[in-house]
């Protein structure tokens, strides 16, 4: 407990440093405020404007969470099909690394176009760009079991369900975990890239990205930092909340959180 | 009492196995255990002896010959057989009573009969005060004897044991020796016990095949016969170095031969 309180003061230490050699930089290079605003006058903005602040993040937070949640369940779905046969992995395989190289800007107006301006083309996208994470990294969970385990169900006649859902399935959860802490980052990301283009039908209200865009075009620089502060403690709590769930499902037995437990 | 006329309770009859388009790892093998005998298999590594426990156990098929488990096909004898792997092969994610009630459940034990039958079976290998723990906190020594628990629960009438105790250190190895004796004396199973330990294999078996390589073929065959019981004293007697004198002979010249 002690040495959790350190680690946070040593965040926070950093960050008054970095702050300070913000400071610094506008006060040494005359910097207009347009272009580069005060720490100050960020956290004033964030505070005046915390009310909207909020709302950005809960829309944006509420969108890339179903899309992640979304993800989860069509990747160990997607997961489990591909786990059946070598032959399947090579027909389909290529295909989900394409989903992850697809650049996601280019078929956001697309998906926009399909499904309407709004939130639910926000979660289809951030779905999008956490899905090739989760369907990996299961897909491999899934088949990287040791043979000897195998050929233990095998000797009690166990049938293929058994197998799938008391020996394969909980095997993949290291991996899926590992799946959801890369997927956990680039959902909000996927739902900011995604309410560029869909974030909002009505002035004002709108996730991040929307907000982000209109803080930008009416140069309000000072709210466009708080928010973009926003976005990142956003996916950094995404991040948080999966790494405590991770904790939580695998301290007893798995040692990539007995790793975290100690660090 | 006709042994003769009596059938095995494994047998293989020339029994030949290749994987793929390979040289065969196995040719010719004849071999039958009585029932309640326990013969060992000791061999230079390379030389077939684990494969010889996957055709029993219906995990390989033969490529010629016949593999027969108390007159059965090796599939349908998994209702009598129980394999015991060279590690542990725990599920991390179970408690030890969990996974000990693995095998119950695989089996369909009913669900209500099965908390007394783990705890009886933990109690038989000393692991009652672990029941609640997880794999990862115990020794090498007790996920062993988890995993000869969890081989127990299905009322195994043939054991299939692959260099179950290769990865223990020496005292839990003589320990758990120990152990498989008493078990064995109460239960009388039938094992197949894969080892490259000779002082194992003597303290062990009734008989020992002696296996040479390429192709794994049977070399030499070795009834073990002490007068003495078999304990923790019978380990430094003169009857037992004599016979592992015998054995460590036979394996030097199969593994020339």
């Amino acid at each position: 407990m002690k040495k959790s309180a350190m680690t946070v003061l040593n965040a926070l230490l950093v960050l008054a440093c970095l702050a300070l050699l913000w400071q610094i930089l506008i006060w040494t290079f005359a910097i207009p405020k347009f272009m580069l605003p005060t720490p100050f006058a960020v956290a004033k903005a964030a505070v005046s404007r915390y009310s909207s602040l909020l709302t950005s993040v809960w829309i944006t937070g509420k969108a890339a969470a179903c899309g992640l949640i979304a993800s989860v369940l069509a990747g160990i779905l997607i997961a489990v099909i591909f786990a059946q046969s070598r032959w399947i992995r090579r027909m389909f395989y290529p295909y989900t690394i394409l989903l992850q190289t697809v650049p996601i800007i280019a078929i956001a107006p697309l998906i926009l176009m399909w499904v309407g301006p709004g939130i639910l083309a926000v979660m289809v996208i951030a779905f999008i760009i956490c899905l090739p994470a989760i369907i990996a990294n299961t897909t491999q969970g899934l088949i990287s079991v040791e043979r000897n385990l195998i050929e233990l169900f095998l000797m009690h006649n166990a049938k293929p369900a058994e197998v799938l859902w008391k020996l394969r399935l909980p095997h993949a959860i290291p991996s899926l975990f590992t799946g959801l802490r890369i997927a956990s980052g680039v959902s909000v990301i996927g739902a900011i890239i995604g309410e560029l283009f869909a974030g909002s039908t009505r002035v004002g209200e709108g996730g991040l990205g929307y907000a982000i865009q209109y803080a930008s075009s009416q140069l309000e620089t000072d709210y466009l930092f708080a928010l973009v502060f926003a976005a990142s403690a956003l996916g950094f709590a995404f991040f948080f909340i999966i790494m405590f769930l991770e904790w939580y499902f695998l301290h007893n037995w798995h040692e990539s959180a007995r790793a975290a437990e100690s660090d | 009492m006709t042994r003769t006329h009596e059938v095995p309770h494994i047998e293989l009859r020339g029994v030949s196995k290749a994987f793929d388009a390979g040289p065969p790892v196995l040719q010719g093998i004849d071999l039958a255990v009585r029932k309640g005998e326990f013969v060992s298999i000791i061999g230079p590594s390379g030389c077939g002896k684990s494969t010889i426990l996957k055709l029993v156990a219906g995990l390989a098929p033969a490529t010629s010959g016949t593999v027969l488990v108390d007159g059965m096909t090796p599939i349908d004898g998994r209702e009598i057989v129980s394999f015991i792997f060279q590690d542990a092969t725990l599920l991390p994610w179970r408690t030890v009573a969990k996974n000990v009630g693995l095998a119950l459940e695989l089996d369909h034990t009913p669900r209500d009969t099965r908390p007394a039958r783990i705890d009886a079976l933990l109690d038989l290998v000393g692991l009652k005060h672990v029941a609640e723990s997880y794999p990862r906190q115990l020794s090498g020594g007790m996920k062993m004897r988890v995993s000869i628990a969890r081989a127990l629960a299905s009322k195994p009438r043939i054991l299939l044991m692959d260099e179950p105790f290769a990865a223990l250190d020496e005292m839990s190895r003589d320990r758990l020796n120990e152990e498989l004796l008493r078990l064995r004396r109460e239960q009388k199973w039938t094992v197949l016990f894969v080892t490259h330990s000779v002082a194992e294999a003597v303290y062990l078996s009734d008989r020992i095949i002696v296996l040479a390589p390429h192709p794994g073929r049977i070399a030499d065959e070795i009834a073990v016969d002490f007068q003495s019981p078999r304990d923790a004293g019978l380990r430094s007697g003169a009857a037992m170095d004599a016979c592992i004198g015998i054995v460590s002979r036979a394996l030097r010249g199969a593994q020339t031969l």
